[in-house]
């Protein structure tokens, strides 16, 4: 996979180190960059998840990123926040996002036994055909930090449930999403982001 | 585990990567004398371990402010674990809790058995500076939480090392009062003690290192014990 380049797109602030490591472990270098060009001519596009919805769709619209990332071809992947990006708004802030899904990030409802924010090792129920899953059997943990999180619908391809049923992987044409975090779910993980970047 | 010691973080990194590929669902790393002894934890080792790692990792030690956390943040970790900084001033929990979320926030609480009540320890990683913090452990489990602690991992001391088993009364005394994740520590020698603790102190993990480190327990053997007692493990 060395002739990926990877961009991740830099929100400011985010802790993408372990990202970074991740990818590395793959063989792929990454590049960080909130350059509209350089992500533009990247062959594989990760938005990582930075703090909160409002303050994140803040620093991409100063960087013109909130025209340029939905207008990309090549395969863009959101994690955890960046997942919540791709779709209309969000209740955190609240604000409107990137409009490439229908759908609205609501805050999750915590229950006894079941604290918000949602830490920690959960299933994934794959429920539609997604390159990301290639591979994936039911059951399967993954590593999940949220407080926020997309209803089940139309683009997702994986769900989990934490009290409510969520979407945990969605995907629409070149845009995919994952609610949980690849880069710290151990072999699950690792084969999630090598199917990312087996896409073109 | 010590981070100073450049001798043995061979051993360390060697250790995570076993614990990895066994199945440890997450590690703690402490720097247990960094309090003590005025120091923070050195991050090119958070580095190195942050990239042999993916499974989700904490550091504990000599964190006394929002920038230390943020290196060992920006270094790879998942969490930052505060004890005896967060005793000496509380206001750094709010701190980190606002700066990163609660969720890379973890609070560790040194806790004794005096008798009629239970009561935190400061600076236990010294034996000659260990003292009594002035402090009841179920009011600093509620105020830690109260200003933003994610977690709280529950150090029982009487118990800890000599693996006779997790302190049941006294997790489920903190249990009570503590709606943020809680994970047992100390004491862990045999699977039932880990299934002690799930099922009668209701804690959400257990944290284990002597039963491990000397090979006495494998973790995949103890989650196939746990899971056949009908506790949830990912495998």
């Amino acid at each position: 996979m060395s002739r990926c380049d990877v961009v991740i797109v830099d929100g400011g602030g985010a802790n993408i180190a372990s990202l970074r490591f991740a990818l590395a472990r793959l063989g792929v270098d990454s590049t960080l960059s909130a350059e509209p060009d350089r992500i533009g001519r990247a062959s594989h596009v990760i938005l990582p998840g930075v703090g909160a919805a409002a303050g994140a769709m803040r620093r991409l619209r100063a960087a013109g990123l909130d025209r340029l990332l939905p207008t990309l071809n090549q395969p863009v992947l959101g994690i955890c926040l960046g997942m919540q990006l791709l779709f209309d708004a969000s209740a955190e802030g609240p604000t409107d996002c990137l409009g490439l899904m229908r759908g609205r990030a609501v805050r999750l409802r915590s229950a006894p036994g079941k604290p918000v924010p949602h830490m920690g090792w959960n299933t994934l129920e794959p429920g539609g055909e997604s390159p990301l899953l290639r591979g994936a059997q039911p059951g399967e943990r993954a590593y999940f930090v949220h407080s926020y999180a997309l209803p089940v619908g139309e683009y997702t391809r994986a769900s989990t449930d934490y009290g409510t049923r969520f979407s945990a992987c969605v995907q629409i044409r070149n845009f995919h999403g994952v609610q949980f975090h690849p880069e710290r779910s151990g072999k699950v993980g690792a084969r999630v982001l090598a199917n990312f970047l087996a896409c073109d | 585990m010590r981070f100073r010691d450049h001798r043995v973080v061979g051993g360390i990194l060697d250790l995570a990567a076993r614990y990895r590929d066994q199945g440890a669902d997450e590690l703690v790393f402490y720097d247990i004398t960094a309090s003590p002894e005025d120091r923070v934890v050195d991050r090119t080792w958070v580095e190195r371990v942050a990239a042999l790692l993916d499974i989700p990792f904490c550091v504990a030690g000599g964190i006394r402010s929002v920038a230390d956390a943020e290196a060992v943040l920006a270094a790879g970790a998942e969490k930052i674990s505060v004890n005896s900084p967060a005793l000496a001033d509380p206001s750094l929990i709010d701190e980190l809790s606002r700066r990163f979320g609660a969720q890379c926030v973890v609070v560790g609480i040194d806790s004794v058995d005096v008798g009629d009540e239970y009561r935190v320890q400061q600076f236990t990683g010294d034996p000659s500076r260990t003292r009594d913090a002035g402090r009841r452990t179920v009011d600093w489990v509620r105020e830690a939480i109260d200003r933003g602690a994610g977690e709280i991992v529950l150090n029982c001391m009487g118990s800890d090392g000599v693996r006779r088993g997790y302190d049941i009364a006294q997790l489920w005394a903190v249990r009570r009062e503590c709606q943020v994740p809680l994970v047992a520590s100390g004491g862990a020698g045999a699977v039932e003690h880990f299934a002690a603790a799930f099922i009668e102190a209701g804690v959400d993990a257990a944290l284990a290192a002597s039963v491990f480190h000397c090979g006495e327990l494998e973790i995949p053997t103890l989650k196939a014990e746990l899971a056949e007692r009908g506790i949830e493990v990912r495998r």
